[in-house]
């Protein structure tokens, strides 16, 4: 028995049962320590297996099809865990061990006050009276820093902003002062701003309650500063383990390497970013050397040219009276041919309706968006479709934006028939392979259904849907967002070379600040549907001007 | 990339539902009963239901001819022959006519019709074969519950799809109507239906059709609502699809498995209210015969313990219902992904 190490992950093999003989395995012996008083980071992509070992931590996996082998062993202050009865690991969690979830807003119940759930938690295992959970509940809500937590005790979950409901469930989870924090995921769901604020007052609980926290990301530059020790994981097997300096300052694994390598960072813009398979080969000292060169001259021709452009969604107030909520308030700038121009905010700044109104995918209601001398707002449906095929837009989730009835082969058919370019199918579908084969799929990807391919391979066929149009400008809607960080510069990389081959002008919407800086030529800052600031990205990053933008750059993890 | 061959939705559903031994049982019955009415309305099989084969109330062969049957073989009326003699003959004036009479009955051709004692299934009031009749309205019945349904999904889902895509005040109209519709009780509006058509069973069809469309309708119009956001959708739009292509090309069929399932129940529900329009005299007319209709006999045959018109039409109907509904609420878990992740 050790004292140090707080839990003790031993040879832990999950598997999940998939059909009457087939089975999943998640993880496959993964070992690794919590010692007491720190903070370890879990690190991989999605499949990893990263979170099924905080489920099995905390026993909420479902029994019916999960297999923990029995040679696997959680050793928690000595007692191995998965010795134990239902009852008494239900005890544990919660109070020893508690955990908090990615998502805050579907985390808490919607029609329970907060201060009552916090004192729900308190109740189930302290012995406390109403009131002085009530007590305790406020000043929870007071160190996790909650304004006026007397009043704010009683406000339901709607109530409170997507930073304020992660940090009651921050309080929830260290109610009963835990000795074992699991953060799964806690910053994903929410803006950058925020997630520095909810990353600092981990590292101040865990100073101040002397607990650990188990912290798991797919973002490896987020923990850079607040782990102690880092775990590397892919694919249910762990590549590399060790002090949080060693790993980042000289990662052992190639794997670590390209997780690191692949991530977009404001200071460097290679020709062309470093995927997985580069190290995974070793081909790491092959990579391409030299950086591009950004930014949109005066004497740049421009394609499309957005003039106080404004956007506002009506909000019915009651039965009968209405109030408008403008989204988008006042919006110019000029998108120069072959260029991107990226455009960031944190959500609800009106980035994403922009675009859509850009494309009249919205309804507008005001200002120009010049493309060929016409102003695009004021054609009719009708004169407008001509104008469709020229701006396309790939989204962000890839699971969403293709039909699932389609095969690939009908959803790159379908512009082309509806905007009657080649004249039989016969010459569409080879157009469409040949599309195929430039964004990197297999011909045989034509007759297969979207759920047959992963969220990378999917965003691939939405960006070939788009270019059978060979539109002049396309509309990157958060496309990288949702992917892992290999696939994330793998499908950069491409949007690249197809700008430089097809000299396309992308209007790149992001909140990502590294990705955005890493692949446009101009930046414009949008914050509560206004237009905050707007130029060239290498000057906007250097030097910020509004006081909005340098609190975003502030914010990039791993930048103090 | 998988390198398995690549599986619609369909045929994956299709698979799932092949793989389930209870939906293969389901299957081959309402195989045999789809058969079946096919085969009678073609003419091949229960034409003749009609015709009078047996006594009234005939017994059902496996219990015998001497069953205890008021109208069965032990309690037939013993004929008198009568002897007619010459002292008869003296005093009866129509005894010169005797042989002219029987010389002029000769030149038609006489058949005596000898009415059956049993019949596989028992015999009606009239004595008509239970078993043909059984299937006659089996086609009846399944006609009119396929047809109906196929009415009513049609109307709801063209509906629920415009109500839903379009919104607004289009919407709002149709959600008007849809309310002052459900409004009016069920059985009244089917009598106010069934007065204006006249009866026939073309009439139970479009009655049933007409009032039962608003299940679907609420159905798809949620569906469409939610579908209509979809980023699927959106590319739709995007790429300049039209709003007819983005209503039947891209959203119909991610909701026609919604589609499938309603239909599947319209129909078991139209089939039990046929035999409820039956039984108030609304369901098809007298000259034809459905599983109602046969219901609605048997009461008056009960209260004489003729049990087997009962037996027969009640088994019939409760073994294709039951398959039918098994097979829908199969068909449903076959065709929700989420059910398929057990």
């Amino acid at each position: 028995m050790t004292t140090e190490n707080l839990l003790e992950i031993k040879n832990l093999h999950v598997s999940f049962r998939l059909g009457k003989s087939e089975t999943f395995e998640a993880l496959k012996g993964v070992n690794y320590v919590i010692p007491k008083n720190s903070v370890v980071a879990l690190v991989g992509e999605s499949g990893s297996g990263k979170s099924v070992s905080a489920m099995a931590i905390m026993d909420l996996l479902p029994r019916a099809n999960t297999v923990i082998a029995p040679e696997s062993g959680l050793v928690f202050e000595g007692v191995d865990l998965l010795k134990q009865s239902e009852k008494q690991r239900r005890a544990l969690c919660g109070k020893q061990i508690s955990m908090i979830f990615q998502d805050p807003m579907t985390s808490l119940n919607p029609v329970y006050k907060v201060g009552d759930q916090i004192v729900e938690v308190l109740r189930l295992h302290k012995p406390l009276s109403k009131a002085a959970a009530k007590q305790r509940a406020v000043e929870l809500l007071r160190e996790v820093g909650i304004p006026d937590p007397e009043t704010r005790i009683n406000s339901y979950p709607h109530e409170m902003s997507g930073g304020q409901q992660q940090r009651v469930m921050i309080a929830m989870a260290i109610a009963c002062e835990p000795k074992l924090l699991i953060a799964d995921e806690p910053t994903t769901a929410l803006d950058v701003t925020i997630q520095k604020q909810i990353i600092e007052l981990l590292i101040k609980l865990k100073a101040t309650h002397g607990m650990s926290v188990l912290f798991i990301t797919h973002d490896l530059e987020l923990v850079r500063e607040i782990a102690d020790h880092v775990v590397v994981m892919h694919r249910g097997v762990i590549k590399e383990q060790g002090a949080s300096e060693q790993v980042f300052t000289a990662p052992k694994d190639p794997y670590t390497r390209a997780l690191l390598a692949c991530r977009p960072t404001i200071d460097k813009r290679p020709i062309r970013l470093p995927v997985v398979e580069d190290f995974l080969a070793g081909r790491e000292h092959e990579l391409p050397q030299g950086e591009r060169s950004r930014g949109v001259l005066a004497s740049d021709p421009i394609v499309l040219e957005v003039r106080n452009l404004k956007k506002t969604f009506r909000v019915k107030q009651g039965l009968f009276s209405h109030k408008e909520v403008a989204a988008v308030k006042d919006v110019s700038f000029k998108l120069a041919r072959g260029k991107t121009l990226g455009i960031v905010g944190e959500s609800g700044s009106g980035k994403t309706t922009l675009g859509k109104t850009i494309l009249r995918l919205n309804s507008c209601e005001g200002g120009e968006v010049i493309y060929e001398g016409k102003n695009l707002m004021s054609l009719s449906d009708k004169e407008f479709m001509p104008y469709k095929r020229q701006m396309q837009i790939v989204f962000q989730n890839p699971y969403a934006s293709l039909n699932p009835r389609f095969t690939v082969g009908d959803i790159l058919l379908e512009p082309m028939r509806v905007h009657g370019i080649h004249d039989s199918d016969k010459d569409r579908a080879e157009h469409a392979m040949q599309l195929l084969k430039r964004v990197g799929l297999d011909e045989k990807a034509f007759n297969k259904y979207p759920h047959e391919f992963s969220g990378g391979q999917r965003q691939r066929v939405s960006i070939a849907r788009c270019l059978t149009m060979k539109p002049e400008i396309l509309v990157c809607d958060e496309s990288v967002s949702a992917l892992d960080v290999s696939v994330q510069a793998q499908v950069l990389n491409l949007l690249q070379e197809l700008q430089d081959e097809y000299g396309m002008s992308y209007l790149f919407i992001s909140h990502d600040l590294n990705v955005v800086k890493y692949i446009s030529d101009e930046v414009l800052v949008m914050n509560h549907g206004e237009m905050v600031e707007y130029a060239n990205a290498d000057e906007l990053y250097r030097q910020p001007k509004h006081a909005y933008t340098q609190k975003l750059l502030a914010a990039i993890p791993g930048r103090g | 990339m998988t390198q398995q061959a690549s599986y619609g939705f369909w045929r994956a559903a299709g698979k799932r539902l092949w793989a389930d031994k209870l939906a293969r049982v389901c299957m081959a019955i309402l195989a045999i009963y789809f058969a079946m009415a096919v085969a009678s309305g073609l003419g091949w099989i229960a034409a003749d239901w009609n015709e009078e084969v047996g006594v009234s109330y005939a017994n059902p062969s496996f219990l015998g001819e001497d069953y205890p049957n008021p109208q069965g073989k032990n309690s037939m009326i013993s004929q008198e022959v009568l002897v007619i003699d010459d002292k008869q003959k003296a005093v009866d004036p129509l005894a010169p006519y005797y042989a002219e009479i029987e010389q002029r009955a000769a030149a038609y051709e006489q058949e005596e019709l000898k009415p059956s004692w049993t019949l596989p299934l028992g015999g009606d009031k009239w004595g008509r074969d239970i078993l043909a009749k059984v299937i006659q309205a089996g086609e009846v019945s399944i006609t009119v519950g396929v047809a109906a349904a196929a009415l009513a999904v049609l109307v709801g889902t063209l509906l629920g799809a415009i109500g839903g895509y379009f919104g607004g005040k289009l919407g709002d109209l149709l959600e008007w109507f849809y309310n002052i519709f459900t409004s009016v009780p069920y059985i009244l509006l089917v009598l106010a239906f069934a007065a204006v058509f006249g009866k026939g069973i073309s009439t139970v069809i479009l009655v049933l059709g007409f009032t039962g469309w608003t299940g679907t309708y609420r159905l798809i119009r949620s569906e469409y609502i939610k579908q209509r956001g979809r980023d699927y959708v959106m590319a739709a739009n995007a790429i300049g699809a039209s709003h007819a292509r983005k209503m039947f090309v891209h959203i119909l069929p991610n909701v026609s498995h919604l589609i499938l399932v309603q239909l599947s129940q319209l129909v078991v529900d139209f089939i039990k209210a046929e035999v409820i329009l039956s039984f108030l005299g609304l369901g098809v007319p007298t000259d034809a015969v459905s599983w109602g209709i046969m219901i609605n006999e048997v009461m008056p045959e009960l209260v004489l313990g003729k049990w087997w018109q009962l037996a027969a039409v009640a088994t019939v109907m409760s073994t294709f219902v039951v398959a039918f509904g098994l097979f829908t609420d199969l068909l449903r878990d076959a065709l929700d992904p989420k059910a398929s992740r057990r």
